[in-house]
């Protein structure tokens, strides 16, 4: 007997039970439902970081000030200034890997058109920064280092404060608006950039030049960067390394003795990002183990469901044997059988999980990303279970003996 | 195997001393004890006896379902014994056909698809298997039911279909257990007078009967008590003599 007789009888038994089918292959619908939608859960979280890690520059090395021990309580980064701009040319000119470096200075501030306002961001630095960001300007041109050298009154809009004061289509290079009471002219807006790992938006920012804003919006002390300094490093694997030379560097010109902590801090963000994605990569597995375990129990089912059967169509395997089927032919009939429920229970299950994926991805605002191997593996494995828990049921029927099955009532 | 003058002289069925046990817990059945018996083609063959006298533990040794403990079968000259499962399944295929006292048809399937399942198993391509099964229908005078479930159908017309399965294969033995157990009278003479038809085509037909008047139809009537056999004679009950004779002479 053809392979293909074999696979035409077990449709039909199956077709003769629609709605029982159908529930025992729910399952399986189920469990692949699961594991498609969970995998692209995962994956579309970490795509998300990715990007925003993307977007805050790779290979960036983030200094900031602070750190200090005060009475055996460390104080968080950023909290004394401890850095200097000399500390900023050193690191410029002494540490090798470095390519550019560029201060960051924040202040929340007011910025005001004539007939609109909106509380921002305003960071002041240099045109470095654009570079190490990976931030190129969509609109007009970016700070120069005229501008920082001039102390010029000139701002470069992120994309959202641009759409808030003058509509998302509008150009708003040449017109003026007053941070702080002070005029500034608009002469570029920066590309959208997104999300930050955070959530916070990158693009509800106002860019000034530093020496600008040391000397009309943050005012004060000027002999400490009251920020961050941004470097950026020649090559990706060398963040670590060039973030140890920086330490030292520091260290040395902080006159900090052996065994004493740090004024200051390096962060590493592809360190973070990794470290980031891995757990993303962890929750990933973990939800995707818990999918394939209803794709066991949906085997669980399908064998329940196979027992019931044989039991049930005993006289038909009985008759069939009588008329010259052999063992394997009665084997194969089952095994078919319920190889077919969760091969179709699977590929519903991948139809099912796609549209939850893009459901969910729509949902959270994710890329949608389903991994093609995921979705091989997840029928290969539904088909798999299939046959596990077939073998035991069609292995019984093929062992029946055909006198008592035809006698069985 | 060589086709010569002994190999057509031979019976078609040959028992020598055929004994089955079987082993219900610590008890031992003997269902057969020790059965010598021959039966020629085209014979017509009604074996009766009451319920637990071993006829039906014959039938499925006849039938290659079953393989005795101790003695030897010879069908068509073919040692069953010494077969294995997968040899009995093609022997079964090909040799034989079945009928049931209760159709044993495959229910919510037309006729004509119960009719093809030995032939499935025989590996006949699709179209043949169609053609053959209906005008095994036909032969059965079912022509016109071809696309009938069973549930459709009359105890005699779904008897009438399982002997169509039977007779699909071309097979030397049809073997038909109470195959008019569960119909009207009717019903049962017209079947009868359908298997013994059969005899025409050469086919011959071994009968499992606890009715008298069911085992009329046959030529020879083989009485079985406590596994044994009781009587065999060429039962001429209400049948010509000379009918006997006839197949004798052939075989």
């Amino acid at each position: 007997m053809r392979l293909l007789e074999t696979v035409r009888i077990a449709l039909r038994a199956l077709r003769r039970n629609r709605l029982r089918s159908f529930l025992t292959a729910l399952g399986i619908i189920i469990g692949v439902a699961a594991v498609i939608a969970m995998v692209a859960i995962g994956e579309g979280a970490k795509a998300r970081v990715e990007q925003a890690f993307t977007a805050m520059g790779t290979n960036v090395l983030i200094v900031s000030s602070g750190a200090k021990t005060a009475g055996g309580v460390k104080v968080a980064a950023g909290t004394l200034p401890t850095l200097t701009w000399d500390d900023l040319k050193a690191i410029g000119a002494e540490v090798p890997g470095v390519r550019c470096v560029a201060p960051r200075l924040h202040a929340t501030g007011q910025v005001v058109t004539e007939d609109q306002n909106w509380a921002t961001l305003v960071t002041g630095t240099t045109p470095e920064f654009f570079e190490i960001r990976n931030w190129p300007i969509r609109l007009g041109a970016g700070i120069t280092a005229e501008d920082v050298d001039a102390g010029a009154k000139t701002a470069v809009l992120g994309d959202t404060v641009a759409a808030h004061l003058f509509g998302a289509s509008a150009d708003p290079v040449g017109q003026m608006v007053r941070i702080q009471n002070v005029p500034f002219r608009v002469v570029g807006v920066a590309d959208r950039k997104g999300q930050s790992p955070g959530g916070n938006d990158y693009d509800d920012v106002v860019y000034v030049p530093v020496s600008t804003f040391l000397a009309k919006i943050q005012g004060g002390l000027q002999s400490y960067i009251a920020g961050t300094i941004m470097v950026e490093v020649t090559a990706d694997d060398q963040t670590a390394v060039v973030g140890a030379r920086i330490a030292a560097l520091l260290r040395d010109r902080h006159n900090i003795g052996a065994g004493a902590d740090d004024d200051f801090t390096v962060k590493n963000l592809t360190e973070t990002a990794n470290r980031k994605e891995e757990s993303t990569q962890a929750l990933t597995l973990l939800l995707a183990s818990i999918a394939a375990v209803s794709l066991v129990v949906g085997g669980i089912g399908i064998m329940n469901i196979m027992l019931v059967s044989v039991t049930e169509r005993t006289r038909e395997i009985g008759v069939r044997v009588a008329v010259g089927a052999k063992p394997r032919h009665i084997l194969f009939q089952f095994l078919i059988e319920s190889l077919a429920l969760s091969v179709m229970g699977g590929l519903a299950g991948v139809a099912l999980g796609l549209v939850a994926a893009e459901r969910l991805a729509l949902r959270f605002g994710w890329p949608m990303l389903v991994r093609p191997d995921v979705i091989a593996l997840a029928v290969g494995f539904s088909a798999l279970v299939g046959i596990g828990f077939g073998l035991y049921p069609a292995y019984k029927a093929a062992r029946l003996d055909p006198i008592v099955a035809l006698r069985y009532e | 195997m060589p086709i010569d003058r002994p190999a057509l002289a031979r019976p078609l069925i040959e028992l020598r001393r055929v004994a089955k046990t079987y082993h219900l817990g610590e008890v031992e059945v003997n269902a057969l004890r020790d059965v010598s018996l021959s039966i020629a083609r085209g014979e017509f063959v009604a074996i009766m006896g009451a319920s637990g006298s071993g006829k039906s533990t014959l039938m499925n040794i006849i039938g290659c379902l079953d393989r005795p403990t101790a003695g030897s079968y010879r069908l068509d000259g073919v040692e069953i014994a010494r077969q294995s499962r997968e040899a009995l399944a093609n022997l079964r295929n090909r040799g034989l056909g079945f009928v049931f006292q209760s159709f044993n048809l495959l229910p919510r399937t037309t006729a004509l698809e119960n009719v093809e399942l030995p032939l499935i198993y025989g590996a006949v391509r699709a179209r043949d298997r169609r053609r053959r099964a209906r005008q095994a229908l036909e032969r059965v005078g079912l022509g016109d039911r071809v696309h009938h479930h069973p549930n459709q159908l009359s105890g005699g017309q779904q008897q009438r279909v399982a002997i169509a399965r039977a007779l699909v294969g071309e097979p030397k033995l049809v073997l038909a257990d109470e195959p008019t157990g569960n119909l009207d009278s009717a019903a049962s003479a017209e079947m009868m007078t359908l298997l013994r038809g059969l005899r025409d085509d050469g086919i011959t037909l071994v009968l499992v009967t606890h009715e008298p008047d069911i085992a009329a139809y046959a030529e020879r009537v083989i009485v079985f008590k406590d596994g044994l056999v009781c009587s065999d004679s060429a039962a001429l009950v209400r049948d010509a003599a000379g009918a006997v004779r006839l197949e004798g002479g052939r075989a």
